[in-house]
């Protein structure tokens, strides 16, 4: 019955995207936030972006929504709106204080993570991206678990490149492999810094085993690209504004812009291939 | 009342917490431990972030294993002098890339392990590294260790 509750909610989402990692701190939540601002740029796109992470809901702020509370309706509860048609949900939503630590164990986060997928009224939506936290535990179960009752188009794993973040990144690959989650491609940011005065290339975290690249090449994934250290990102986000709106010269602009046409592609053909097998 | 346990002989604990992820946590309790252990320090370090342990690698001990004793496990021992102990669920694992996909209750009882049945010893300092956030790693391993000397927490961030 809870799974047939589920479907239902979900029935009129057409495309699940999933942002993991297995490492923290390497850029889930800035992808996930800008991901969901590109898809949004096409009006006639209506973009969910939902925010499992319990303990560390870093979305409203990058949304510049911080503050915001959530509302009850007939229907369930409501997204936060950023623009007509790009929703937002998060605990970061439901705190009385932003410095509130949501200090929960495993079995209530799922249960969170449940309400937020049956009772949020997310209407029609062409694509609900989903930000995740650092792991391999129970919200990444549950999030793969309940969204069964739909479908996942795939998840896309977000690394930098050194290897202390590439060895927690193959465990996540082996994670998506082991639930059977198709895994769209890997992002590798904070690739280079290119000094804004001198314009020389610096690579702050150095690929010592070769970088995502490498690392797809042998775990043979899909690599989406690589995403250079711009600090207006940071301040973007700092400041809940979009990076792709402020910055729309940037290298890295242009590297997020490439990546997500590629997300998007990958969701259309599979979208296409589902449609041919019914 | 403590009983003699395998914490019994360890004077300081030193939490590393962050909430954040990413931001230097393992790297900040490997130098610490370093640090500690040129200055004459026995030390030991308890990785207690089972998804993502980091601590095995930065220490080049990421192909040791953990050995069996008649008082619980023996923590790897690094470096000529053998001065820092490690216990980290990285010893465990069959594959270095092996996802441990755990929930919550399964975290739990390996951290208890890890504190009540590992084989310390008499240490200066026990420095324990954590995953970012503030669920089951976090709480059980502060309730494990209540009845010890806690020194205190570090927390690590980064500017933004």
């Amino acid at each position: 019955a809870e799974v047939a509750e589920l479907r239902a909610r979900l029935r009129a989402v057409r495309h699940t995207v999933l942002v993991l990692s297995g490492k923290g701190g390497v850029g889930k939540s800035t992808f996930s936030a800008l991901l969901a601002h590109g898809l949004a740029a096409d009006e006639n796109k209506q973009v969910a972006l939902l925010d499992i992470d319990i303990c560390g809901p870093s979305i409203p702020k990058m949304m510049g929504l911080e503050g915001e509370q959530v509302h009850q309706s007939g229907s369930g509860w409501s997204p936060v709106y950023v623009e007509e048609n790009l929703g937002v949900m998060s605990v970061g939503f439901l705190l009385s204080s932003p410095d509130d630590a949501v200090i929960w164990r495993g079995p209530k986060k799922n249960g969170l993570i449940k309400q937020f997928l049956r009772d949020v009224d997310w209407g029609e939506v062409d694509y609900l991206i989903v930000d995740t936290p650092p792991g391999t535990s129970d919200e990444h179960l549950s999030i793969v678990q309940y969204l069964n009752a739909t479908h996942i188009d795939g998840a896309v794993i977000v690394t930098t490149p050194q290897e202390v973040s590439l060895q927690d990144v193959r465990k996540e690959i082996n994670f998506c492999r082991k639930v059977k989650l198709p895994i769209i491609g890997v992002v590798e940011n904070m690739s280079s810094f290119v000094c804004p005065k001198c314009k020389n290339e610096s690579q702050i975290f150095p690929p010592t085993t070769g970088g995502a690249e490498k690392m797809c090449q042998n775990l043979n994934v899909s690599f989406l690209g690589k995403v250079p250290l711009d600090p207006q990102i940071g301040k973007s986000c700092d400041r809940g504004q979009s990076f792709l709106a402020e910055a729309p010269e940037s290298p890295a602009t242009l590297s997020y812009r490439n990546i997500i046409q590629r997300i998007e592609e990958y969701c259309e053909q599979h979208h296409l291939q589902e449609e041919k097998i019914m | 009342l403590a009983e003699r346990t395998s914490l019994a002989g360890v004077q300081h604990i030193l939490l590393v917490l962050s909430g954040k992820g990413g931001v230097g946590k393992s790297t900040l309790s490997t130098e610490l431990a370093l640090a500690l252990r040129n200055a004459g320090k026995k030390v030991g370090i308890l990785d207690v972030d089972l998804c993502g342990p980091s601590i095995p690698r930065m220490l080049r001990v990421q192909d040791s294993a953990v050995h069996q004793c008649d008082s619980g496990w023996v923590p790897v021992f690094v470096g000529q002098d053998k001065a820092i102990a490690l216990m980290s669920i990285g010893f465990l694992l069959e594959r270095p890339d092996d996802a441990v996909v755990w929930r919550g209750p399964k975290k739990n009882a390996l951290i208890k392990q890890f504190i009540t049945d590992v084989a310390w010893g008499d240490l200066d300092f026990l420095i324990v590294d954590t995953p970012p956030g503030t669920s089951d790693e976090h709480i059980s391993t502060v309730e494990a260790l209540r009845p010890y000397q806690m020194l205190g927490a570090v927390l690590v961030t980064t500017p933004q």
